[in-house]
């Protein structure tokens, strides 16, 4: 069992039969009471953030999790596999673990696999990747003002807006959390 | 060390001064009273740090009050105070404490200083009455707003609160005011649950600094009982965008009281396995020599210059715990 000075970002406590991670926490004190800890906790499973105010004195119940480096090998229907690298073992889980960023899921990428009494429960891609443009129409000139976007369309079939100077066969960073375009890190045929 | 950590240090210094000169043209006179002393304070939830066969001060206002005894009227004084396991953006186990304590004196008067107090500070810090947390401006012209804490728990919690009574019938009535207690069931553990849930962060929205006073009895370790409301006490404390900056009280001069206060405290220690201290008797043996009438306060001087730089409490010290 956890109390509350063992409580820090990452932390992983079952509560309410669910897994949920420390996300922020703040010591409060009133003038004569007992200590509180004020904690945010996201849920593993769902995301959804709560606060709880834990009283010093209180126990947390450890979950049981574990995180796990994997890489992706491939998808077929809605089935990804991924290998563990270190022992080869691979499992097969539901592409919804992914979420939205599963049209960025590029052959051999490491994923973050978390486990809640040993079965994956969400698969998370690297905060940044590297995909190359396979289809984008020139940008049209003269309109270069702002932050004008263009649709194009990377190797693993997602389309993202990229700026107009971005040609097929770009190498760009993409953001998977937002899907948005950070920069371009090699032009085409260079 | 950061361009905003100088600023804040310079702007600390500066408040210092301007405290120290808004106590001398009142007239009071500067004390340091002893750091290393035989018995911190009891109250419940205060952990002492032990030093060569004594302990570190909690508070100075056992030493400060036998100053009064011994005939002195009006005296303040800034010192160091330490309490284990306090750390976070409002708290640092080392912390700065100014006491001040004024004999013959209604807690009203207190209140006053307190409102004067932080007003001439931020004047001389910004030129006008305004301090700042979290980016949001607080006018502290006085007088500011008062509510009780009995107003506070109904207004902002639901929560109606009775004289007297028992923690399990408290308890009921705050988990039907929809706050989870987790294994909270000491009166004052039910209290600050609903308080910390609910009415903290309300204190934190008001858009004035707000007193809050006439707490319960049993919240009052070193304060006198009101007149006609004895499951009431002569406490209040002063909150500004969230922060609590102080705690006062109508001082308790009745050694037979006091002492009764201090073995309860130890009989609550005792229940839930925490350290017990030894009692004070060269405190009790002074109230019982005959302290006078007398109002006092204990102001964190590092919540005062959090208020003065928009900085939570590592900003605003030379040396948080985690720079050491």
């Amino acid at each position: 069992m956890y109390d509350t000075s063992d409580i820090r970002k990452g932390l992983k406590v079952l509560m309410d039969g669910n897994p949920y991670t420390v996300v922020e926490f703040q010591f409060v004190k009133p003038g004569k009471g007992a200590a509180f800890t004020r904690t945010k906790f996201k849920n593993l499973l769902t995301g959804a953030v709560v606060e709880r105010n834990i009283r010093s004195g209180e126990k947390l119940e450890p979950a049981n999790v574990e995180q796990r480096t994997m890489q992706y090998l491939y998808r077929q229907d809605d089935e990804l596999t991924l290998m563990d690298e270190t022992n080869f073992e691979q499992i097969n889980v539901a592409i919804e673990l992914v979420g939205d960023a599963h049209d960025l899921l590029k052959d051999n990428m490491p994923c973050d696999v978390l486990f809640f009494n040993s079965r994956p429960v969400s698969v998370e891609l690297p905060t940044f990747v590297q995909l190359e443009v396979t289809a984008s129409e020139p940008g049209a000139r003269g309109d270069t003002s702002g932050n004008v976007l263009k649709p194009a369309t990377l190797e693993t079939g997602a389309v993202v807006g990229v700026p107009l100077f971005i040609s097929v066969g770009d190498l760009l960073r993409i953001d998977t959390r937002t899907h948005e375009y950070v920069e371009r890190l090699k032009q085409a045929g260079k | 060390m950061t361009e905003g950590r100088k600023r804040n240090l310079v702007r600390r210094a500066g408040m210092m001064r301007a405290l120290r000169g808004f106590f001398e043209e009142r007239d009071f006179l500067e004390v340091e009273t002893p750091v290393l002393v035989p018995t911190p304070g009891l109250e419940v939830h205060l952990k002492a740090v032990g030093a060569d066969g004594g302990y570190l001060i909690t508070s100075p206002e056992y030493q400060m009050k036998r100053l009064l005894v011994g005939g002195l009227e009006r005296i303040y004084q800034v010192c160091k105070c330490f309490r284990a396991g306090e750390e976070g953006r409002h708290h640092s186990s080392e912390f700065t404490m100014l006491e001040w304590y004024r004999a013959g004196a209604e807690l009203d008067e207190i209140v006053a200083d307190t409102e004067a107090l932080v007003a001439h500070v931020a004047t001389a810090a910004h030129g006008r009455p305004v301090v700042h947390v979290a980016g949001r401006a607080f006018d502290v012209t006085p007088p500011w707003p008062r509510m009780t804490v009995a107003q506070a728990m109904a207004q902002f919690a639901g929560i109606e609160l009775k004289a007297g009574e028992p923690a399990a019938t408290l308890a009921a009535r705050v988990r039907a005011a929809g706050v989870d207690l987790g294994t909270a069931t000491a009166w004052d553990d039910v209290f600050f649950t609903a308080w910390v849930e609910r009415v903290d962060p309300a204190l934190a929205a008001l858009p004035h600094p707000i007193i809050v006073e006439a707490w319960p009895v049993e919240l009052a370790a070193l304060a006198r009982r009101i007149p006609g409301a004895p499951h009431l006490a002569e406490r209040f404390e002063a909150y500004i965008g969230g922060l609590e900056l102080c705690n006062a009280f109508g001082e308790l001069t009745d050694p037979v009281e006091q002492r009764a206060r201090f073995e309860l405290d130890l009989a609550q220690r005792r229940a839930r396995g925490f350290a017990e201290y030894p009692i004070d008797e060269a405190f009790l043996a002074a109230l019982a020599e005959g302290m006078p009438a007398a109002s006092g306060i204990a102001l964190g001087v590092d919540r005062l210059a959090m208020l003065l730089c928009d900085s939570e409490m590592p900003g605003v010290l030379t040396f948080s715990a985690n720079e050491l």
